[in-house]
């Protein structure tokens, strides 16, 4: 599973240009599943059948991550950039970013001294290696991903884009491992989360599920004088109780809940206070769907330096594999 | 001229009616099938040549502006007033603007500079420190040409300021009237696919018209066009211009609300290049229009907007280039035409 996050986490897929995790994905889930299709936004949509008589769940994670986008090219060659997404200006000075065909630039500040005064992305610039606009005019309006190794730290790993990467494995290792489940369900891979849950909206409108479930990452608050929030890393999967999008659904919050208890599997209650998942686009399409989310505690969210923890990683499989298996009473 | 009509016209917010009207009498006579729906967005539908299942293409244009609306009377004959969509408060100031269903014609109030002192002319005075006068003795008087609730606009009268070089004309609302006068244009045009003009209310207001527009076309395609942010004015530093005036219409790649379908930038610049026509992408990741609603509207819809460029929009007065104008006619024009065979219906 590693191998895969590996390979995730170091491709390229800011907001509205997942094609290349989408391909890396779509290889993974086509042998495994009885369908497989991409809708007008390009979300991915895997169906596996059940046996019959149980509901028709989506199962959502993004496959975007963060970026930047160009939006203008100056005299000596040098790019000015909008954010994809919430980005921390203060993460970015002397990072790199990657572009969809590969090529590298260099985030810079103008002037390190005022940046740090005032750490606005309009005093940060990208230097493509270019000496002139001409050289380098065709990069606007094209999005950059950052660039930083996947390492494997034992229990534990960093890369960047494990929002939402980690999820798609995790549902990739679903997948792979159910067997003999009573519903019909699709493994979603979804677009343009971190823009606005846009993704998730379309795609569920389109198979009107009776359950949505989201899997994505959130806050771990177990680092030096963090935030006061209950999520920590290795202590299981986090059961979403709300977030600044949604209230979860009691009765897939609840099922969640005795699933986990019935099988033995460590979980935690997560209440975020700021940020949102698929799960509150999913809620609101048509009449309503229940929704609910199962989140990694992640430290260090929304930098190149993305932290969880591989228990948290296999519970999460198990725990979605038990919630497959019984019948979701709501 | 009809972006004149248009840019005269009282449309604020949720108050498109006359807008409407206008729009309504320039298309009717070269379109299909013409209704108004619950919002108030006028939906036109002009049948096109080709074989069925024909290509449904949504293009959208927004009616209304941004405004004000009357939500106080004084003693005085005063009317205090809350802004309708984003107008910045130091626009506001002795502002002439017309009020209400008989279009009243009033001033922003302002203290004489006599009055002020130094550091009080360093700071913008809020809009609840405003007041419209109508030149009312009291606010019974006020209370009989006014209702509580009653919109407002910017009293601007459009003009021509150059007849030669950029055609540039000054007007209100240029921000969306461009928009319409360009959508309305594209009646004169013969297209093999459905073309479903969605002239759209609330815009400014979150999109909320393009919205259930959207939802009753259900369109495969979806273009909004727009008057959009031109900010080339001379800088110091070597920064983007948002777009710039002259160079012909702005393709909108990213913004706030949306990402261009790749398919539709594609279609857009190899028309443009194919005809001549000038073209410009907008700064990405700046502004949010329509297209951030159709693009979301049920499984999704490949969207993308293209604009007239127009110099202070949201304010009393935007200025733009009638070649501008015409050349997004074209491209547009074009673009439906090239649209046929392109496209396949799913």
């Amino acid at each position: 599973m590693k191998d895969l996050i590996r390979r995730l986490t170091e491709a390229y897929g800011p907001s509205g240009h997942e094609e290349q995790i989408r391909d890396i994905i779509r290889a993974e889930v086509q042998p495994l599943a009885d369908d497989v299709r991409v809708d007008v936004l390009g979300n991915l949509m895997a169906l596996k059948k059940g046996s019959g008589g149980g509901k028709k769940v989506m199962l959502a994670a993004h496959m975007d991550e963060i970026g930047l986008i160009i939006s203008y090219v100056d005299e000596q060659g040098f790019l000015r950039f909008q954010p994809i997404g919430g980005v921390d200006a203060t993460t970015l000075a002397g990072g790199r970013v990657q572009f969809a065909d590969g090529s590298t630039g260099v985030i810079a500040a103008e002037n390190r001294q005022e940046f740090k005064k005032d750490p606005e992305l309009t005093r940060l610039f990208i230097d493509v290696g270019a000496t002139s606009r001409d050289e380098a005019k065709a990069r606007l309006g094209q999005a950059v991903g950052f660039v930083r190794p996947f390492a494997d730290l034992g229990q534990r790993i960093v890369a960047k884009a494990l929002d939402d990467r980690i999820s798609c494995a995790i549902l990739i290792e679903v997948l792979r491992r159910l067997e003999d489940s009573l519903h019909e369900v699709y493994f979603v891979f979804s677009v343009q989360e971190e823009v606005g849950l846009r993704g998730a909206q379309t795609c569920a409108y389109g198979l009107d599920p009776d359950l949505g479930i989201a899997v994505d990452i959130t806050v771990a608050a177990d680092t030096p004088e963090a935030k006061k929030l209950a999520m920590k890393l290795g202590a299981g999967p986090c059961i979403k109780i709300m977030d600044s999008g949604m209230l979860a659904h009691p009765g897939v919050k609840d099922a969640m809940i005795r699933v986990a208890e019935a099988n033995g599997i460590p979980y935690q209650l997560e209440v975020l206070d700021r940020g949102s998942t698929d799960a509150a686009a999913i809620q609101l399409v048509r009449g309503g769907v229940p929704a609910g989310c199962v989140s990694v505690a992640c430290r260090y969210y929304h930098t190149p330096s993305e932290m969880v923890d591989m228990g948290d990683v296999e519970n999460s499989v198990k725990l979605l594999l038990a919630i497959l298996k019984t019948s979701i009473e709501l | 001229m009809l972006l004149e009509q248009l840019s005269n016209a009282f449309g604020p917010s949720g108050c498109e009616d006359e807008v409407r009207r206008i729009l309504a009498r320039a298309v009717h006579d070269k379109v299909d099938h013409l209704q108004t729906d619950a919002l108030g967005n006028l939906i036109a539908l002009k049948r096109g040549s080709g074989p069925e299942p024909r290509l449904k293409v949504m293009v959208d244009a927004h009616m209304d502006e941004v405004g004000l609306m009357v939500t106080r009377f004084d003693k005085n004959g005063l009317m205090g007033f809350r802004v309708v969509g984003g107008v910045d408060d130091r626009l506001l100031l002795a502002k002439r603007v017309v009020v209400g269903c008989d279009r009243i014609r009033g001033v922003i109030t302002a203290p004489p500079i006599h009055l002020t002192k130094a550091e009080q002319r360093q700071q913008v005075i809020k809009v609840d420190q405003l007041a419209i006068d109508i030149g009312a003795s009291s606010d019974d008087e006020a209370k009989g040409l006014v209702k509580m609730g009653d919109y407002g606009t910017f009293d601007t009268r459009f003009e021509i300021l150059s007849e030669d070089g950029l055609r540039t004309v000054k007007g209100k609302a240029f921000d969306d009237r461009a928009g319409c006068a360009v959508a309305a244009a594209l009646v004169d045009g013969e297209y093999a696919v459905d073309l479903l003009l969605a002239f759209s209310a609330q815009e400014e207001m979150g999109m909320r018209g393009a919205k259930v527009a959207a939802f009753r076309i259900d369109p495969d395609v979806a273009f909004a066009l727009e008057g959009t942010i031109c900010d080339d004015m001379p800088k110091k530093a070597d920064v983007s211009p948002t777009t710039e005036l002259g160079k012909g219409p702005a393709i909108t790649l990213m913004d706030r609300s949306f990402f261009a379908d790749k398919s539709l930038v594609r279609l857009l610049i190899d028309t443009a290049e194919a005809n001549g026509i000038p073209y410009q992408f907008k700064q990405p990741g700046v502004g949010s229009t329509d297209a951030g609603a159709i693009h979301l509207s049920r499984t999704g819809v490949p969207s993308i907007t293209v604009a007239v460029p127009c110099r202070y929009i949201h304010t009393p007065v935007s200025l733009l280039s009638l070649s501008d104008l015409d050349h997004m006619v074209e491209l547009m024009k074009a673009a439906l035409q090239a649209l046929s065979h392109q496209w396949q219906k799913a």
